[in-house]
């Protein structure tokens, strides 16, 4: 009896090794860059085992890339409408899961954005101005909603230079190209950017809400790993880093 | 064409005219560049034919994301330009010529110096005993000898930047009519899941490239039937 027990123990035990090393593959919006890897760290806490690649980039690509089969487990995106459509799809295990509500700021490298505000883009030395690609990357099309709303867009507009998506259009910022840009808060906010100069939080009544949400896909259906990660990111610890990287959580 | 908006039409002839001036620009300045590689015996000239050769190995987005420090308002070329009064290139069209030249440089490179090597000193003396001077020497003689080098530099240079796409999405941030090239215009109509947009763009590019290289194959088996080189 002892030893059918000790068996059935090893049994479950070997079983369990087998779904702790499961590996898990993340498409993540660029805007997560910061926050998800600071969640990811404390998951990893909490399973020793889990093996996690985060690939992060574009929305819009990401779910192209899931229509057409790339082996993504999770898949976090910048504009909930593009995980709803990968749902009508077919592409989705369960239920598509709203996460977080993103930001838009004014930043720049070589002044303190903080002192700024959209009316100042006008202002003649702002001779570049980088927001993300509006045709594609959702912080773009809500750069555009925001300037047209200030009232500023026909002056600005052909300043303008687009990044194909949020990092990069950071990275266009950063590299003094462009004077100043409209980038996500949730990025600015990190202590090596912030450092470089203070942000101008957007005013979010100027734009249709930045709603993202992710979900499990469906080749991940089964995978144990994806759903203890994404139950681990409602948890408050995952939802206080979100919260202190500038999202809006969207039951708040 | 079907499907192809004004945008794209812009974005087609930016291309050309991209690949024109940066072809122009690359063939006159490597031409001295390329006599020197293929007849010097300095020490220096193994360490200039690696440097020469590094745009091949380099992933376009590294020489994009230097040259877009580099031109910038802040990097050492654009900072200069600023002082000057001339305005930093990052976002520029120049900046794109710039990167489109450096991007290119092996393939106008290689192919001169190869055909100058192949040539040898020995015509060029035997015409010198004949009293042709310098630069009568480089036009009867090294001109055709080495026209197929100019030929293979000039061809694979343009369509090189046809099909260039890294560097440039690096540093021209994608401005329409400026800096929003072909490859940048197509795949910016993928992102945007606009694929009809996608397909009809890329098939003028396609087609434009394949008529050119067939034009350039036509023209140089002529040459080799008429037996001018070798």
């Amino acid at each position: 009896m002892a030893t059918l027990l000790l068996r059935v123990a090893l049994l479950f035990w070997l079983s369990a090794q087998a779904h702790a090393a499961e590996a898990l593959r993340i498409a993540a919006a660029a805007d997560l860059r910061f926050a998800l890897t600071e969640i990811i760290a404390h998951f990893q806490q909490a399973h020793p085992d889990a093996q996690i690649e985060v690939i992060y980039g574009s929305s819009g690509r990401f779910r192209a890339q899931i229509e057409h089969g790339a082996p993504f487990d999770l898949y976090f995106s910048a504009d909930i409408a593009y995980p709803q459509a990968l749902a009508q799809a077919g592409h989705v295990a369960g239920e598509v899961m709203p996460y977080a509500l993103g930001r838009l700021a004014l930043w720049s490298d070589s002044m303190d954005a903080a002192a700024l505000t959209l009316a100042d883009l006008q202002r003649p030395e702002f001779r570049r101005i980088a927001i993300a690609n509006p045709r594609h990357a959702p912080y773009g099309a809500r750069a555009r909603e925001a300037l047209q709303a200030a009232g500023v867009w026909d002056v600005v507009a052909p300043r303008l230079v687009f990044g194909e998506n949020i990092a990069h259009t950071l990275q266009l910022v950063q590299s003094g190209a462009a004077e100043v840009g409209i980038v996500a808060l949730s990025l600015v906010l990190h202590p090596d950017i912030a450092r470089r100069g203070g942000h101008y939080l957007i005013d979010d009544s100027l734009h249709q809400p930045l709603r993202q949400g992710f979900i499990i896909t469906q080749r991940a259906a089964s995978n144990s790993a994806a759903h203890e990660f994404a139950n681990h990111i409602r948890k408050p610890r995952s939802r206080r880093i979100l919260r202190d990287y500038g999202f809006v959580l969207p039951d708040e | 064409m079907p499907g192809l908006n004004e945008a794209d039409w812009i974005a087609l002839q930016l291309t050309l005219k991209l690949a024109l001036i940066s072809t122009t620009l690359l063939m006159l300045s490597c031409l001295p560049l390329a006599w020197w590689l293929a007849h010097s015996r300095s020490r220096l000239k193994v360490l200039v034919e690696a440097l020469v050769a590094l745009p091949l190995v380099l992933p376009p987005t590294v020489i994009g994301f230097y040259l877009l420090i580099l031109l910038g308002p802040r990097g050492a070329v654009g900072g200069f330009l600023e002082r000057v009064g001339i305005g930093h290139l990052a976002f520029t069209f120049t900046g794109l010529v710039i990167g489109s030249m450096l991007y290119s440089l092996p393939f106008v490179v290689q192919p001169l110096q190869n055909a100058f090597q192949s040539i040898g000193r020995r015509p060029l003396e035997v015409a010198a005993t004949l009293r042709a001077g310098p630069l009568d020497r480089f036009l009867t003689v090294v001109v055709p000898l080495a026209r197929r080098g100019f030929l293979s530099a000039a061809v694979l240079s343009f369509a090189h930047t046809l099909g260039e796409f890294g560097v440039l999405l690096m540093i021209g941030g994608s401005i329409p009519g400026q800096t929003q090239v072909a490859s940048i215009a197509i795949y910016s109509h993928v992102e945007a899941m606009d694929y009809g947009a996608a397909h009809s763009l890329s098939l003028v590019l396609m087609a434009l490239a394949f008529v050119m290289l067939l034009s350039v194959y036509a023209l140089n088996k002529r040459f080799r039937l008429v037996g001018v080189i070798q």
